[in-house]
């Protein structure tokens, strides 16, 4: 974890330094809104790569979750948050259908990340739509001390640090991704295991959906996309490994505001945001190629 | 915690257990009484581990009685229910986590482990266990055991199988416990399983060092072919005795008399003489040469440079001809399971079956359907998937495809392992055929009767070879001697 809080605050560093004025209040407030839907994605992502799966759909869900806020959150309160939970349920299930089937999670989510996106069109087939008012009103809450995205992130990463590192029953989860065959002698069932993990990660992909719908105020199918990539990258980056269980709540939050800040430091270099998923991507292969330069000399 | 009048606490009758059509376990009769240490000896292959796994829960066996403390378990028998009736196994196989600390492994391995303070009583049950068991281990409980050395490991796991929550600990077993341990610790853990006793737990210990169970076993059981051949007080026996029991090797008919064939000079593999060792890898063509010793002790490793220096000048190793390999692991890095029979057996040959970069499937048929009658693959035909082919039919169309290769070494990775006796004897005939032609062999096995197939064997220990056996004084004692270190011609 030490190493990606350094590369974040050198990060800051040279933003504060270029644009003093991002160091206040209402400067991280503009600087760091977008981390919300990030964070929560991260996640969500962290939850899946916890037992050594990969979650190519959490994209597609987050715009899904927008489209559902944006039309019947607003207009039939009880409706959309049933879908959503419903939503919820469904992810649960995909983890038992990649447990009791032996499946390859990369197929399954992928498979369902079209799912996630022909239904976002169904539910809204252009861009629009109004979310219910208190949740706008929610992402703009001024919160005493600490900027929103701030609190927000802290707040995540210690209950995820707590619920995955801490407690008795997240150190099953994380002996799943090590070694499953021990964990089921031990007597564990995997089922309800990886069930549980993608129920947390679809909860988590529904907050980072409202999140986003909360600071767009509108709804749009393919607003979520880019954050497939972000949210594999914030869990890599902040020192997750993609098999063994080996995932750092901490660091995802981190990991995800570096991808963030990747986009920001690029607007105060003057250089193009077209680049900034090409700046994204870099970096996961650089820390990835590093990673495996390091483990190869360790060896 | 006695047992009422000489009953046992764990008592085994008529086990059987089959794997597709290997019998692993032919109707095993094994009687644990607390407060003993019962050893369990027998080859590789000889049913040990089976048997242990079925009594720790891991394996359901296909007949046969289970009774625990007087009550008979075998419906719903699993590793939960076994450890909650205070049966626990080291398995061969390390079964941690290496994400996990030492403490969070205990946590996995105790359900009682829980709520507040978890952490704390696991960082406390381990750590006194391993005090006990190995004073001084200078064990970090904190750091991912991924990251501790083999040895740490293995202390951790054996020290978690004797902490107690719940449910007390009655019969612990360590199945080949001090392979991956130092003198220090194997003495400790030895020393141990004397006050382990004396609280009246069970120990069954399974060793391949046939000293240390002389030496601390109560009773001694020996397994051959999946059966109990014998059994005794250890201190009524020898070690000759028992390596007698174990099975000496048999001698077979050889197609060819062993040596005669040293007259083709051509050498085909060699390692340059080094000052560490006297001893050194050579291979002639027309020479089947075995590499013995106990499991992952460098017999790989020396495969995997031959491949490797196949065709390219290497320093460490000269390697003259081309070089074909066969996996025992053929489900990884075997076969192509969405392959037809013949496609698995000709992708070998592919180079020479092709004119201009084209295949010609007819040559490629009539190849694979030369194989399949030279080596009587069963199959109906070489079109069918080789997934429908049983284990040692699938080990036979690997066997083929180096055969097809025509290369000048072909190199085994104990490419037997779990193949029926019949399917077995019929490759041995091949082996020796292919030999006469003047192919050479480096065969890596983990069954020491396979051995009598080698014009010579290297055998192996901790990465060196401790010694080299000719075929007329190949014995089982002096391949167990070697294979622990205790060579003719040890290097210092």
């Amino acid at each position: 974890m030490g190493l990606p809080a350094m590369a974040l605050i050198a990060m800051l560093g040279a933003i504060f330094a270029m644009q003093p004025r991002a160091m206040s209040y209402f400067g991280l407030t503009v600087l760091l809104n977008f981390t919300l839907p990030a964070i929560f994605a991260a996640m969500a992502q962290m939850a899946v790569i916890t037992v050594g799966d990969i979650d190519l759909g959490i994209g597609p869900f987050l715009s899904l979750v927008n489209c559902i806020a944006a039309t019947l959150l607003g207009g039939r309160p009880l409706l959309g948050w049933l879908s959503l939970a419903a939503l919820v349920g469904t992810y649960s299930l995909i983890g038992a259908l990649i447990q009791v089937r032996r499946l390859p999670s990369i197929v399954v989510t992928l498979g369902a990340s079209f799912v996630w996106l022909g239904l976002a069109l169904l539910v809204l087939p252009n861009p629009g739509g109004v979310p219910p008012s208190w949740l706008p009103a929610l992402l703009s809450w001024q919160s005493p001390l600490l900027p929103l995205p701030v609190l927000a992130s802290v707040l995540l990463a210690i209950c995820g640090e707590l619920l995955l590192m801490h407690t008795s029953y997240g150190v099953v989860l994380r002996g799943i991704g090590g070694n499953p065959r021990a964990v089921a002698h031990a007597g564990w069932s995997l089922l309800t295991g990886r069930m549980v993990l993608y129920a947390v990660a679809g909860t988590c992909g529904v907050a980072a959906g409202l999140a986003l719908t909360g600071l767009n105020t509108a709804g749009d199918a393919t607003v979520g996309t880019q954050y497939t990539l972000v949210s594999i990258a914030a869990v890599i980056v902040g020192g997750g490994e993609f098999v063994g269980g080996i995932v750092t709540p901490i660091g995802a939050v981190i990991g995800a505001w570096i991808m963030l800040l990747a986009g920001s430091l690029l607007s105060f270099l003057d250089i193009s945001t077209d680049w900034q998923l090409s700046v994204q991507g870099g970096i996961l292969i650089i820390v990835l190629g590093l990673r495996a330069l390091n483990r190869w000399s360790g060896a | 915690m006695t047992d009422e009048a000489g009953e046992a606490f764990v008592r085994l009758s008529g086990i059987c257990k089959s794997f597709g059509a290997i019998r692993a376990l032919a109707g095993v009769d094994l009687t644990i009484r607390s407060g003993r240490m019962v050893s369990v000896v027998g080859h590789n292959g000889a049913g040990k581990s089976t048997l242990m796994q079925i009594l720790a829960g891991a394996l359901a066996p296909d007949a046969g009685e289970i009774r625990v403390a007087g009550h008979a378990v075998v419906h719903g028998y699993s590793v939960r229910r076994a450890s909650a009736l205070g049966i626990r196994c080291v398995f061969q196989e390390l079964s941690l986590c290496p994400n996990l600390s030492a403490a969070e492994n205990t946590r996995v391995f105790h359900p009682a482990l829980a709520g507040p303070g978890w952490r704390r009583r696991a960082r406390q049950l381990i750590g006194n266990a391993l005090h006990a068991i190995f004073p001084g281990h200078g064990i970090d409980v904190h750091r991912p055991v991924g990251e501790l050395p083999i040895g740490q490991r293995q202390m951790v796991e054996t020290a978690r199988a004797f902490t107690e929550t719940d449910h007390p600990v009655r019969l612990v077993i360590l199945d080949e416990p001090t392979a991956s341990l130092d003198a220090t610790a194997a003495e400790q853990l030895l020393r141990y399983t004397g006050e382990a006793r004396a609280r009246d737990v069970a120990v069954v210990f399974i060793s391949h060092r046939l000293p240390e169970i002389l030496g601390h076993a109560d009773e001694v059981f020996v397994m051959r072919d999946g059966q109990v051949v014998g059994s005794g007080a250890a201190d009524a026996l020898t070690e000759a005795q028992l390596v007698e029991m174990m099975g000496v090797v048999r001698s077979v008919d050889l197609t060819h008399a062993p040596g005669s064939r040293g007259v083709r000079e051509q050498i085909r593999v060699e390692q340059p003489a080094r000052a560490d060792t006297p001893l050194r890898v050579q291979l002639r063509a027309g020479e089947v040469v075995g590499l013995a010793g106990l499991a992952d002790h460098g017999q790989r490793e020396l495969l995997q440079a031959v491949f490797d220096a196949a065709g390219h000048p290497a320093t460490t190793l000269r390697v003259n001809g081309s070089v074909a390999y066969v996996s025992g692991d053929r489900r990884t890095e075997g076969i192509f399971p969405l392959w037809s029979v013949g496609h698995n057996t000709t992708i070998s040959r592919l180079r020479a079956l092709a004119r201009l970069g084209f295949l010609n499937p007819a040559r490629e048929a009539a190849l694979a359907e030369d194989w399949r009658t030279r080596l009587a693959i069963h199959t109906p035909n070489i079109d069918r998937p080789i997934t429908s082919l049983s284990g040692g039919n699938q080990q036979k169309v690997l066997v083929a495809r180096a055969f097809a290769a025509e290369a000048d070494i072909i190199l085994f990775d104990d490419p037997l392992r779990g193949v029926d006796i019949a399917t077995k004897r019929e490759l041995y005939q091949h082996v020796h055929r292919a030999a006469e032609a003047g192919c050479a062999f480096l065969w890596y096995t983990t069954e020491n009767t396979e051995l009598v197939n080698c014009d010579r064997v290297y055998v192996f220990y901790r990465g060196t070879i401790t010694d080299e056996i000719a075929h007329a004084d190949l014995t089982e004692d002096r391949i167990i001697g070697a294979s622990f270190g205790a060579g003719h011609n040890v290097a210092v």
